[in-house]
Parts: C-alpha cells; sequence; structure tokens
C-alpha cells in the first residue's frame, strides 16, 4: 500500500563546526586551516585586499599572475602543479584579488611553494602579458555582448553614481594600454600579506598546514596600501532605465534595493523576507510570473555584500512581449511583502529552507573554503554559521514583517530594463516613468 | 605523485518492481543526496517532438499522485534542501540534497511521481512557455547560444536520435499534447527503467526498509527495449558554419568519434585522457601551441561527451575541441595546427612526466566532485543504470592512472582529419 502522507522531519542536529586553527603571521597574513578529512584534496583560497585599485591594470594583473616568475615560465607552473594534481587561478572583485586552487592532499607543500614564488618573485614577461592582454580584450568584448553583463553594467552605473563600485569591468580601449611595467608595480604595491586571508581546508592536519604556510610564505612581506573603499550611497530611486537593445528577444529586468550588511540586527529578518518574496524557488514571485504565467525561465534575487555596502538585486530575463506584465508582476510581489506581515506557513518554509541552506553549504571541502573566505573578507569567522543560523530561527514575524517595509519596498527600487526599446517602452511606461539610457 | 582512491561503500538491491537501487552511505556531513535516473533521453524522443524529453522533465515536477502543483517545490526548501533534474542524451536524472532528517521526505515525493504526474492541459501550456524562455535566455538571446552541443550533432551524425535539437523547436514543443506526455511516461518512466541512488549521512538498514515502504508498490511495467543508436562513422571530413547575429568574434568546434564507453571502456578509456593531455591547462598541448605560442586562439577545451558527461554517455559520441579566435581569426588554420600537434602525439610520444602530471590533476577533478553527496548518488546512479557498475566511481581515478602512454599516443593517432566534423561560429555582430 503506497504512502500518501508526507513524513514528517526528523529534527536536525546541532551544527558542528569542522576543527580549526588560525594564525596571524609577522607579515600580517591570516592563516585559516580547516579539517575535512572526506576526500584526500586540499582547497585554497587566499585574497588579498585590493580595493580601489586601478581597474584595467588590477583586472589583467588577475589574469596574468600566473605567467611567470624569476625562475618559472607559465607552462613550467601550469605543469608543476598539475604533478600535484594541482591548479591555481586568480579572479577580482572590487573589494579583493582572488586566488583560488586545490590540489592532492599529498601536494599542498608544493601548492604553497609555487603560489609564494608567484606572490614574491613574479615576473610578468612582456610576451605573455601581451597575449593575456589581448585575451582580456577578446574577452571583455563577448561579455559585453551577453544581456546579462550588459544589464548588470546598466544597474551598477545607476545604484553607485561615481562611487567606485560603479565600475567592475574595464573597457576593452583600458585594457590595450596597460604594460607589464605597471603590473609589476602594482603588483609590488599592492600584492601584500597585510591583511589577506590564507584559507586551507580539506585532508589537513590544521597546525601542520599552518606551519606549512608560514614556510612556504614567510618571504612574502610588506606592507599594503590603505584601499578603503568609502561607503556606498544610499540608492536614488528615479525613473525607471531603459537600455536598447535592439532585436532582442527577451528583456533583462533588474531592480536594485537596499539591504544590509551580514552582521547587521536586521539582516537575518531581512533575508528571510527576501526568501518569502523572491529569494528561492518556492517564494512568491518564482511561483508567480515562473510557475503560474510563463513569463520568464530562471527569475532570482539575492543579497550581495561588498566591503563597502550591501543591496538586494532581483533579477529576471522575461520575454519580450510581457515585459510589461512581469514588472507589473514583479511591483505587486514587492508591493505585497512591504505592506502586509507574511503568513505563518510561508515563513517557516523560508527559515526551514535558509537554515538547512547553511548546513549543505558547508558540506564540501569547496563550500568550507568559500565560506570560510569571504565570511574572513568581512572579519567573520565560521562561527558565524552558528550565531545565524540563531538569528535565523529566532527572527519573529513582526521583525520580519518590518525588514521587508524598511527595504524591499518597491519605491526604493532603482530599476533598469535591457531590451528592444521599441517594443517595449510602451509597456513599461504604462506602469512607471521612463527614462532612456545607454549601457 | 600516487594517486589516492576514495573507498566509498555501495549496496546495491533490485525491488520487485524492478527498481534498481544503490546505497552509498558516509557520515562525514549530516545532509543526504537523492538522485532517480531514467533510461531515456534526448536520443529517444519520437521525430516531431523535439524537445520532448526535456519538457517531460519539467512536467514531472508539476504535481503527482498525491501532490499539488507546487508541493514538490515546496516540500524538498521546506525541509531546508534544493531540487532539480537534467536531460541528457541518454539519461533524464531527479535530485534532491537536504539536511538528513529529511532522506523519508525525498523518497516519498520520488515514489509520488515515479507512481505517475499530474498531467494537465494547463501545465503543459505553462511548461511549454518556461522552457521557451529557458531557450530564449541559453540559446536565442546570447552569443554562442546552442554552441557547439545543439549546433555540432548535426553535422556529425545523420540519424534523428543523434542529429536533433535537444533542446526542441518552438513548432514542436507548441505541438506537444498531454497524450504525449501520458504516452511518453508509460512507455519509458517504468521502475524497471530507473535507478535510484541515496549518498550520505544515513543507515542502510533503516533506509532499505524505507525504500520498501515508499517504491514497493510503485507498478511494475514492461521495460522498454534499449535502442541501438549506432550509426556509421564519418569517412570525409564535413565542415559548416553558421552566422551568429549575437556574436561578436569567431569560434569552431570540430568532433571526432572515440570507442563505444560501455562495451569497450578500456579502448574509451584513454581518449579521456587525450583530452585532457590536450586541453587542461596551460601545460597541455594545445594551449601551449595554440593560445600561448601561436595566439590564433584566446581558448580551447577539450572533453567527450556533448554535455561533457564521460562517465555517462552510452554509443555514439565523440571527443570535442572547442575554441575562440581573436578577431579575423581562421578555422582553417586552427585546424592544421591541432593536425600538427596530433601528428607529433601520435609519432614522437608524450614528454617525461606529462602523462603522470595529467592524470594527477585528473584525480584531483574526480575526488573534488564525489566529495558532494549529489556527486556520489547522481554518477552512481547513472552508472548502475548504464552498467550495473556504481562501484567504478571510486576506481575511476586509479583506472585514469593505470592508461599509458601507448594507449593515449594510439587514441591521438586515430584522430585524423577525414572522420572529424566541424562547425565554425562566423560573427555576426557589429556588421
Amino acid at each position: 500500500m503506497s504512502v500518501k502522507t508526507l513524513p514528517d522531519l526528523v529534527p536536525d542536529s546541532k551544527i558542528k563546526l569542522p576543527k580549526q586553527a588560525e594564525r596571524t603571521l609577522s607579515s600580517g597574513l591570516t592563516v585559516i586551516a580547516i579539517r575535512r578529512p572526506a576526500v584526500p584534496l586540499v582547497e585554497l583560497r587566499l585574497r588579498v585586499p585590493f580595493g580601489r585599485a586601478p581597474l584595467a591594470r588590477a583586472t589583467l594583473l588577475s589574469q596574468a599572475l600566473f605567467t611567470g616568475t624569476a625562475t618559472m615560465s607559465s607552462i613550467d607552473i601550469a605543469a608543476e602543479l598539475q604533478a600535484v594534481g594541482g591548479g591555481l587561478s586568480a579572479g577580482l572583485d572590487p573589494d579583493r584579488l582572488l586566488i583560488t586552487g586545490n590540489s592532492l592532499a599529498a601536494g599542498l607543500d608544493r601548492m604553497l611553494e609555487i603560489l609564494a614564488a608567484v606572490l614574491t618573485d613574479p615576473a610578468y614577461p612582456a610576451e605573455e602579458v601581451g597575449t593575456e592582454r589581448d585575451r582580456l580584450v577578446d574577452h571583455i568584448q563577448v561579455a559585453q555582448s551577453q544581456p546579462a553583463h550588459l544589464a548588470r553594467t546598466a544597474l551598477l552605473k545607476r545604484m553607485y553614481g561615481k562611487h567606485p563600485y560603479a565600475v567592475q569591468t574595464p573597457e576593452p580601449e583600458q585594457v590595450k594600454g596597460v604594460r607589464p611595467g605597471q603590473l609589476r608595480t602594482l603588483h609590488a604595491d599592492r600584492v601584500r600579506p597585510e591583511g589577506a586571508v590564507l584559507v586551507l581546508v580539506g585532508d589537513i592536519n590544521v597546525e601542520k598546514a599552518i606551519d606549512a604556510a608560514e614556510k612556504a610564505l614567510g618571504g612574502w612581506i610588506g606592507s599594503g596600501r590603505d584601499g578603503t573603499v568609502p561607503p556606498t550611497p544610499a540608492l536614488e530611486p528615479g525613473p525607471l532605465l531603459l537600455v536598447d537593445r535592439p532585436a532582442s528577444v527577451q528583456s533583462s529586468l533588474r531592480m536594485a534595493l537596499p539591504a544590509v550588511p551580514r552582521t547587521d540586527p536586521d539582516y537575518a529578518a531581512l533575508q528571510l523576507a527576501n526568501m518569502v518574496f523572491g529569494g528561492y524557488f518556492s517564494s512568491r514571485w518564482v511561483e508567480n510570473i515562473r510557475e503560474d504565467k510563463g513569463y520568464t525561465y530562471g527569475p532570482h534575487t539575492a543579497i550581495e555584500h561588498f566591503v563597502a555596502g550591501s543591496s538586494l538585486i532581483v533579477a529576471a530575463e522575461v520575454a519580450t512581449e510581457v515585459t510589461g506584465p512581469a514588472l507589473l508582476e514583479t511591483l505587486y510581489e514587492l508591493g505585497r511583502i512591504a505592506s502586509l506581515p507574511p503568513g505563518e506557513e510561508e515563513l517557516e518554509q523560508a527559515r526551514r529552507y535558509a537554515l538547512g541552506t547553511l548546513r549543505l553549504g558547508m558540506s564540501t571541502q569547496a563550500g568550507l573554503a568559500g565560506l570560510a573566505s569571504i565570511y574572513a573578507s568581512f572579519g567573520l569567522r565560521l562561527n558565524y554559521l552558528t550565531e545565524h543560523s540563531a538569528a535565523l530561527a529566532a527572527a519573529t514575524r513582526e521583525q520580519v514583517a518590518e525588514a521587508a517595509a524598511r527595504y524591499l519596498a518597491p519605491a526604493r527600487a532603482v530599476s533598469v530594463v535591457l531590451g528592444d526599446a521599441e517594443k517595449v517602452e510602451g509597456q513599461l511606461s504604462a506602469l512607471t516613468s521612463v527614462e532612456r539610457g545607454v549601457a | 605523485m600516487k594517486i589516492p582512491a576514495t573507498k566509498y561503500p555501495v549496496e546495491r538491491f533490485t525491488l520487485d518492481n524492478g527498481l534498481r537501487v544503490v546505497l552509498t552511505p558516509d557520515r562525514s556531513a549530516p545532509v543526504v543526496g537523492v538522485a532517480v535516473v531514467y533510461d531515456v533521453g534526448i536520443r529517444s524522443e519520437p521525430e516531431g517532438r523535439t524537445g520532448f524529453a526535456h519538457l517531460f522533465e519539467h512536467l514531472m515536477f508539476q504535481g503527482s499522485e498525491n501532490l499539488e502543483k507546487l508541493a514538490h517545490f515546496r516540500h524538498v526548501q521546506g525541509a531546508g534542501g534544493s531540487f532539480n533534474g537534467s536531460t541528457h542524451l541518454d539519461y533524464t536524472d531527479y535530485f534532491e540534497v537536504l539536511p538528513a532528517g529529511a532522506l523519508e521526505r525525498a523518497l516519498f515525493l520520488e515514489a509520488d511521481r515515479m507512481r505517475g504526474p499530474r498531467l494537465t492541459e494547463e501545465n503543459l501550456r505553462n511548461q511549454v512557455d518556461v522552457v521557451k524562455e529557458e531557450i530564449r535566455v541559453n540559446v536565442l538571446n546570447r552569443p554562442y547560444g546552442g554552441f557547439p552541443w545543439l549546433k555540432l550533432p548535426p553535422v556529425m551524425f545523420e540519424t534523428f536520435p543523434n542529429a536533433h535539437d535537444g533542446y526542441g523547436s518552438f513548432t514542436d514543443l507548441e505541438s506537444a499534447t498531454v497524450e504525449d506526455a501520458q504516452e511518453f511516461f508509460a512507455k519509458y518512466y517504468a521502475s524497471g527503467n530507473a535507478t535510484l541512488a541515496v549518498a550520505g549521512d544515513f543507515d542502510v538498514a533503516a533506509t532499505t526498509k524505507l525504500i520498501e515502504a515508499h517504491f514497493g508498490d510503485v507498478p511494475a511495467r514492461p521495460r522498454p527495449q534499449l535502442p541501438d543508436f549506432a550509426e556509421a562513422g564519418l569517412t570525409a571530413e564535413r565542415r559548416e558554419s553558421y552566422v551568429d547575429r549575437l556574436a561578436p568574434l569567431p569560434a569552431v568546434a570540430a568532433g571526432y568519434r572515440v570507442p563505444d564507453p560501455i562495451a569497450d571502456f578500456t579502448g574509451y578509456l584513454p581518449y579521456v585522457v587525450l583530452a585532457e593531455v590536450l586541453t587542461d591547462g596551460d601545460a597541455s598541448r594545445l594551449v601551449e601551441r595554440l593560445v600561448q605560442r601561436d595566439r590564433i586562439v584566446t581558448s580551447i577545451g577539450g572533453y567527450i561527451g556533448f554535455m561533457g558527461d564521460e562517465y555517462q554517455v552510452r554509443n555514439p559520441t565523440a571527443l570535442l575541441l572547442q575554441a575562440h579566435m581573436p578577431p579575423g581569426g581562421d578555422t582553417g588554420k586552427v585546424l592544421r595546427v591541432v593536425d600538427e600537434e596530433l601528428d607529433r602525439l601520435a609519432t614522437g610520444g608524450l614528454a617525461p612526466g606529462e602523462l603522470a602530471r595529467t592524470q594527477a590533476r585528473m584525480a584531483t577533478h574526480l575526488l573534488r566532485d564525489t566529495d558532494a553527496v549529489l556527486g556520489r548518488a547522481l554518477p552512481m546512479a547513472v552508472l548502475e543504470l548504464q552498467r550495473g557498475r556504481p562501484e567504478l566511481l571510486n576506481e575511476l581515478p586509479r583506472l585514469v592512472g593505470e592508461v599509458t602512454e601507448a594507449q593515449v599516443v594510439a587514441a591521438a593517432a586515430t584522430l585524423r582529419p577525414e572522420g572529424r566534423a566541424t562547425v565554425e561560429v562566423v560573427p555576426g555582430a557589429h556588421q
């Protein structure tokens, strides 16, 4: 006989943090090691403060970081890393240079040695830098043909105005002008251990891993430059910005709303309000515009944290012909969550999802490494998982309603639509004032 | 460096209705992954119904015997979990990852839709709209959409199952009926045509009982005969191109047929290693030559299986090379240099250490994937379905490590221009 009723959940055990250790070296580099021996690997994350670094140079530096040292070519670096099952790569956000890697656990010492050579003795050979520069220019050109990239570019400009976060991708012409010598200077100036955090997670002895990092990176010294980014300006709501993309078969709808950092007393309630609104599949907005109306495939919202400020981003790609109706439903759902308290059951569902997601996120080496590294960027440690779980569990319906009213009100939104302006301007103008802009 | 291995335990059994079950417990984190895989994919959809296997995957989330529309999503997420499904050439998977205490709920949800989804006109129309938006976002509204997984098969293959567009034409999607869906379910979604895998923090004996309680009464139906999709390989090179109106730069993809991944796994595996020797990282053959030295491509990747699922695909399949080029890039030149490098490998062999370092990096990638519960549940469910060998997941790092230089060299020697299918993207933007 078949089971007809939904089985109960077995209550979760208390969150158990893995074994970890931390040491700040005399250079100012903080090393955090976390043990998860499930697979014989180690994950590495290094975040170096890079706020207010010149964008074109910093972006190319992140692409060219592994092009060579005094003794190793880019091919040597890649081959030596591969030999221990390893790989390293670099990326950039408006606050940090991020180095990501992993290797077989037995290869940790070697991976750290190679990392140290790249950090302390980079060559930026002209030939290889030239190759990476051309690749980056092409890559940016391709990005500029992607609707998601164009919509984000327009939204960031609208949100941040003259603030450094307003532009996060350089123009191809700016990159073309960068010389290897400028990368060497920027590296000497900014790729410094002070304020940097190295996270190692995996099948390791945590104290020995920190010893290995101290030994390998002992020669990486020197103070960084003050890269403090000024606080982000408050969002300035205004007319919806319509960016033309002729013949686009979808419109990219983006909204930014105010948000608070992870440590703010409102944060757990805001996170839950966002969940109920649009922050997961079983939210009002996704059920409405996807599962009821079929306007879109993957609508999503997320709270984005940068060091100098947080914001809540709403994003959907909707069919051109329903661009106005999709905006209507979005404004309706934002207005509803901001004006009326959530239901008990939908709040509990969102709460369980938020709590479960924290557990799932820390269930792999890569997940733990990502969380520990991101948290450390904001001065937090893994115990934030426990504290935040408690805050999510404690947030009341009233607090969630208050947070929704304060942060999710549609009147506070900065809105951008990228699409075929000729076809969508009329639809949008019926709902809100619209101004034309360029990407 | 010695290549390590995992030792995830594997328990297998089959229910009376034919459902094959794999249990792989590991208590290192308090989470579970549940995967149900059906032996039907893009290659089995009928002519005139391109995209139907994927559309049907969407319909499996629209309610079932005891569950209203939206209930599946709410019950998984309301338990703290995440869900998804995906449609491949040879199979369709459905999966959840959840806190361990929600395991029985996931089993209930999967069993309920295995008994029968709620196939209604309203849900079908809604999901046709959603799938059209999915195709717009991933293919029609972006540069390089569907490149190369939708663009290369029609160049490479002759028969409908292998050559057609697996996302589907809008005409075919709009023509789909509830009756089509009922027939598709009746034919392919039999319990005997499926596998269930559970990975993570659970007790084997208790979970075996739960699986029997939830899935035991799913009615048995005849299992469809596994079709043979084999077709002859190319005897002369094929090369086609198309204009992508959104692409700013040229790109090219080339495919070469490889041995049967299931019937001739020993002959197939060297090709998997070869793809990495050619393209994994700055020290690989083609990246070093084409990106760094000649600077005629900006990136190049190599892999097997049109969806990158080299251990989860049946015959026929291909080794793919995919490259993006700078402005004015010359496809002919890129292909000539690829041929040169393959010849150099076939005649000159590998450099000292080249194979070992490639194998070490492949081991890291394999092991890393298995750290996630779904990285074990999903591949084990497919390995059980296609090979009856879920434990192969534990063995792959070692087997990859045992591939010899002679095998890789011999594999490279078979990648000849006359057996190659190529599709070129002509940039149509900014013109």
